[in-house]
């Protein structure tokens, strides 16, 4: 077995064990519903900012319409499960496909653009998307769906968490990825060598798009009811701000970033102008005096102590 | 025949909004032909704009021009003072920590203001006698000419200063390119801090008269027209002042007709399917000219 591989399982054994104590934890009742809830929010947001670190961080394309995409999957999954019976598996890969297919469609047009018009273009999109939703009676419009089933549990969230990450890593580390950083280093350049940038912009924002879609579909079923304001762009903003908090360009960056802000919005959830004041003000200190974030482009196996760990591993194969 | 009058009275009510898309678009459009930052807090700058000249009334009792002139004046500070706090320090950064910075900012300026001011919409007081002129039929109200004469002045004013000052000058010098309007002598730093003084002024202003217009104010009421005014820019080319005037009319035309005509729940993806539209067909906009990049 080789070093990369071995450093997956043992990256694997470790996410289990995290798994198998908060499991514990909460059979035990030791954290209690809120909190629950939001470790569940947390499972989701590390799948949200993973995905867009691929499209923002990995690939370098600007898109600010990621809760446009969540929307799709969110609604898709609950017409799934509530109108047709389906089971959660089945609603989230539907929901997936339907994120997929739009990103697809529109991503093919729109990433011709680039910088801040992107930025503003799939802003725009995202909103397009959740106006369109308000507007169809079929899923409640704009007072949102009701009844939906409780069928999002923390194994769900963590396995497909887990899936996620995995799946992203591995695209990153692979031929396509490194032709989705190339085009994030120098589109120009990575052209003039032969990569083809339409067709790597468009896989990364189209993988983006479907995961923004599974965790759409899991956040709905953790509700009774959804409604197209849970998708407006600040949410989208607020994905982005997980992702730079964390790191452009690092898995790992995405994780503590989506769990350092699920975790203070949580805490200050009682004081709410308060909060968003205290975020807006770290944000811009974290632009002046650390604009690449918490992990930069490290990932933590790239840490001091735990890469020596590992490179340790990589000698005594 | 009926159509017809619709048509025309949606026309009057689009073009009085479209003004104040413009008059915030021309801020838009001036910071982002300096700096290239497409500038989240403009709108949030519009707001508090609205709520000053919502104080003056109904605190200092002043009639609605020197409201708008002191809600202009500080605003305008406001304005430069928050480039000078948050975007200065940035100014060789890379674009997107700048942006993230104005998303911070923009989330400041919003629940800072929610935090003195409350959630709860307040109401403009009627600044204005309600009158309202029946020119061969359609309706034109008192706040509709107020507006757009309002708008015409500011927009004299504006365009006497960037034609025919050595300011405006520098301005256009330094917007075509910084870097060598500067080796021509003229402190690039001083006339970026102006364009955020002026855009400001002029988003005050577009917010006083939207209380005017509306009637109703809240924290959260740049975001919206915030983003709209910055589609009127692109619509019209950004940087090119008359194309932000003329997008931000055009703008405020299909939102009415939109709403007038279909339904006033897709006013809103109107303008962002417009924005779409000018990005995939003519991304310089109406008015700008192509540009290619070189490596």
């Amino acid at each position: 077995m080789n070093a990369i591989r071995k450093r997956d399982l043992i990256m694997l054994i470790v996410g289990l064990i995290i798994f198998g104590v908060l499991q514990a934890m909460m059979s035990a009742k030791m954290i209690g519903s809120f909190w629950q809830l939001n470790i569940l929010l947390i499972g989701i947001n590390i799948i949200m900012s993973v995905s867009l670190n691929l499209i923002n961080g990995y690939t370098g394309q600007f898109s600010l319409g990621h809760a446009g995409f969540m929307a799709i999957g969110a609604y898709v999954g609950v017409v799934a499960t509530t109108n047709f019976g389906m089971p959660l598996l089945v609603a989230l890969i539907l929901g997936a496909i339907g994120a997929g297919l739009l990103g697809f469609t529109i991503g093919l047009p729109t990433l011709r653009l680039r910088g801040d018009y992107l930025a503003i273009a799939t802003l725009g999109l995202g909103e397009i998307i959740r106006i369109v939703i308000m507007n169809i009676d079929y899923v409640g419009g704009a007072a949102g769906f009701k009844g939906i089933p409780h069928l999002t549990t923390f194994p769900w969230v963590f396995f497909v968490m887990l899936f996620t990450l995995f799946f992203i890593k591995n695209f990153v580390n692979s031929t396509h990825g490194r032709a989705c950083i190339a085009i994030r280093e120098n589109e120009i350049a990575a052209e003039s060598m032969g990569v083809n940038t339409t067709k790597y912009k468009i896989m990364a924002f189209t993988i983006g798009a479907a995961f923004a879609g599974v965790a759409g579909g899991l956040f709905a079923h953790s509700f009774y009811l959804i409604s197209p304001n849970s998708f407006t762009f600040l949410s989208s903003f607020n994905y982005l701000i997980m992702v730079v908090l964390g790191g452009l360009g690092s898995i790992t960056g995405s994780i503590a970033g989506a769990f350092v802000v699920t975790f203070i919005s949580a805490a200050l959830a009682a004081w709410p102008e308060f909060r968003m004041i205290i975020y807006a003000l770290a944000l811009i200190l974290l632009m002046f005096y650390r604009p690449q974030g918490l992990f930069g482009y490290m990932e933590v196996t790239n840490l001091g102590p735990i890469k020596k760990f590992f490179d340790g591993l990589k000698d005594s194969r | 025949m009926d159509f017809l009058h619709q048509l025309v009275q949606q026309l009057i009510n689009g073009v009085s909004l479209g003004s104040i898309y413009a008059l915030i678009a021309l801020g838009y459009t001036m910071i982002y032909g300096i700096i290239k930052l497409i500038n989240f807090a403009h709108g949030d700058i519009y707001m508090v704009g609205a709520y000053l000249g919502f104080f003056a009334v109904s605190q200092l009792h002043l009639s609605i021009f020197p409201a708008l002139l002191l809600s202009m004046a500080i605003t305008a500070c406001l304005g430069m003072l928050v480039e000078r706090l948050a975007y200065k320090p940035l100014r060789h950064a890379p674009r997107i920590s700048i942006l993230i910075t104005a998303i911070g900012v923009s989330f400041f300026l919003e629940y800072t203001t929610m935090y003195f001011v409350t959630p709860t919409p307040r109401t403009f007081p009627n600044v204005i006698e309600n009158i309202s002129f029946n020119v061969a039929g359609f309706i034109i109200n008192g706040q509709q000419l107020l507006i757009l004469s309002i708008t015409m002045i500011l927009m004299a004013i504006l365009t006497y200063i960037v034609q025919k000052t050595k300011l405006g000058k520098a301005m256009r010098a330094a917007s075509f390119d910084t870097e060598t309007a500067q080796l021509m002598g003229i402190d690039s730093d001083r006339i970026i801090s102006l364009t955020f003084c002026i855009g400001s002024a002029l988003a005050a202003a577009a917010g006083v008269l939207v209380g005017v217009y509306y009637n109703t104010i809240d924290p959260l009421m740049g975001i919206m027209p915030g983003l709209k005014a910055f589609v009127a820019a692109v619509l019209g080319g950004i940087g090119i002042l008359p194309g932000a005037v003329v997008g931000g009319i055009i703008l405020g035309v299909i939102e009415a007709l939109v709403s007038g005509f279909l339904s006033s729940t897709f006013r809103d993806a109107a303008a962002f399917a417009i924005l779409i539209l000018v990005l995939l067909i003519k991304p310089s906009g109406l008015f700008g000219k192509n540009t290619n990049e070189k490596v």
